[in-house]
């Protein structure tokens, strides 16, 4: 590849080579990997809430500018079932907690246990939105392509690609299952006893529709020259500039930082 | 110089009976060989072993000889298979990558494959949306075609590789007419223009009516009726072996068992 990151390639169409712009969108993938990895440490290695408190101000204040606030206030509500439950297992089951709010019979929630549940709660949607911060502002074909300039193999590219792509994907042919299932007289909606019953005849085609698809994939990418021996063309190359190198080095010495003072006892 | 499969005889992994053979077949360059049968006759099969994906990548135990050009595809790596054999499948969505952004990044997908130049791979896309008539569709998201054109993108995506011969199971099972006639003007084009050989498995007896020179029926593995299209779709076995004989056979056969004369003309005017 003679052409450096964020070049255009002669002959290669503007859609092809078009580069990502606005706030932290044009950041490349790499640097977004890397300050949500430095996030995600600081989410569960600073002890108490001053790491989940500071992550949610970067995050917040990162999240307005590059104006996806929307998406992950969407995520976090994804996230919810998840969340509360353990608002539940903590506020009533955590060991040794004595200093129960109220009691109702045998139940007793605890201040400990609200406490615990709420960081826990709070560590798990920062982190969730660290990641899904980096996955809203980077296109997946610029990450594969930053993934392959940076010299990991096809296959390891390809697996990425696919696990990204596997949510929409699985999604679409839920639905188009579901549809199926509708037409022929399953009643999914109304109660949710009923769309718990819809949900046996939604899993067994999904997963092994998803099994049998393997091979005809594989042959499908084998007819693609998939395994052909020697490096792949790229035909864009996110742009990769001085602020992407020095807010990558910031971050990884960062982590090192709050990595070493968490060993070392000087938090926590 | 023939796309040749010699005294084949295939059995699937984990099963001693034959799927396929014997059978002989040659594919020449230029011209479209269609292939029809009931299910289960041995007909994506027979695109397996000829593309070299049976035994290549789904195993199983070949007997008899493939070869492409003189070379015995047994030697070649799928990669090398893959530029001299191009191999479409009935749906195009399983063929698609899904990891692309746009249509022409998905048509390059093979050509990047091999690492040729750039230049190489923007002339091999451009060619191979031209030659099937889907130039205008290269800036779309490949996610977001109806079903005549993600196959038709599908069949540019193999192009690009420039083999010598297509493989084509079923490529129009899941359109409508409107996308089979797109598919069909496409294979016409894509003939004529490139001057591969097409191997086209086929349910839809009229596409096979329109485009192959000649034409096979199988029958559980075997060859049941080889010749010309035009005297092989004519062959009044052919509901026997579980093929539906073309429209206009189907037309002139009820008409002449109703009384009315049969005539070009007629059929021209029907058509």
């Amino acid at each position: 590849m003679d052409s450096r990151p964020g070049d255009p390639i002669d002959g290669v169409p503007d859609y092809v080579t078009r580069r990502s712009t606005g706030f932290y969108r044009a950041l490349n993938p790499a640097t977004k990997l890397a300050v949500a990895a430095l996030e995600v440490v600081a989410v569960f290695i600073v002890p108490g809430w001053p790491g989940p408190g500071a992550v949610f101000v970067a995050l917040a204040v990162t999240a307005l500018a590059s104006r996806t606030t929307r998406a992950l206030i969407l995520i976090g509500l994804a996230a919810s079932p998840l969340v509360i439950s353990i608002m539940v297992v903590n506020l009533f089951l955590v060991p040794g907690a004595a200093d129960p709010i109220f009691r109702l019979g045998p139940l007793a929630p605890t201040v400990t246990g609200l406490g615990v549940g709420l960081l826990t709660s709070a560590r798990l949607l920062v982190f969730s939105s660290a990641v899904a911060l980096a996955y809203v502002t980077t296109p997946v074909d610029d990450l594969l392509a930053d993934m392959s300039r940076r010299g990991l193999g096809r296959r390891g590219v390809f697996v990425v690609g696919a696990a990204v792509q596997m949510v929409p994907r699985t999604l679409e042919r839920a639905g188009e299952i579901m549809d199926a299932q509708r037409a022929r007289g399953m009643d999914t909606e109304g109660h949710i006893w009923r769309r718990a019953r819809g949900l046996v005849p939604l899993a067994g085609p999904m997963v092994f529709g998803a099994l049998t698809e393997v091979e005809e994939r594989t042959m499908a990418l084998e007819a693609r020259a998939f395994t052909a021996p020697g490096r792949q063309t790229l035909l864009r190359v996110p742009a990769d500039t001085g602020l992407d190198r020095l807010l990558r080095w910031l971050a990884a010495l960062a982590l090192v930082a709050i990595v070493a003072l968490r060993v070392s006892g000087r938090i926590g | 110089m023939s796309l040749e499969l010699a005294s084949i005889r295939y059995r699937y992994a984990g099963t001693s009976a034959v799927a396929l053979g014997p059978l002989d077949l040659v594919i020449e360059p230029g011209r479209v060989v269609g292939v029809a049968g009931a299910n289960e006759s041995g007909k994506t099969t027979l695109c397996l072993v000829a593309a070299g994906m049976a035994p290549g990548v789904v195993g199983g135990r070949l007997e008899g000889r493939v070869t492409v050009d003189g070379v015995a595809a047994a030697g070649l790596r799928p990669d090398e298979m893959a530029q001299l054999c191009g191999l479409l499948f009935q749906r195009a969505a399983m063929q698609l990558t899904h990891t692309t952004a746009t249509v022409f990044e998905e048509v390059a997908f093979g050509p990047c494959n091999l690492g040729l130049a750039t230049g190489e791979v923007v002339a091999r896309v451009r060619w191979a949306l031209d030659a099937v008539g889907v130039g205008e569709l290269a800036p779309r998201d490949p996610t977001r075609l109806s079903g005549g054109q993600g196959q038709l993108v599908a069949l540019a995506a193999v192009l690009a590789l420039r083999p010598k011969y297509l493989i084509l199971d079923e490529p129009t099972s899941e359109l409508d007419p409107a996308g089979t006639q797109l598919v069909a003007d496409a294979l016409v084009r894509a003939a004529r223009e490139t001057g591969v050989g097409i191997l086209l498995v086929e349910h839809k007896t009229d596409v096979l009516a329109r485009i192959a020179d000649e034409a096979i029926v199988l029958e559980r593995g075997t060859v049941a009726l080889h010749g010309p299209a035009a005297g092989v779709l004519a062959d009044p076995r052919l509901a026997e072996l579980g093929v539906e004989p073309p429209a206009r056979d189907r037309l002139e056969r009820d008409a002449w068992a109703a009384g009315i004369e049969w005539s070009d003309r007629l059929a021209e005017a029907i058509r």
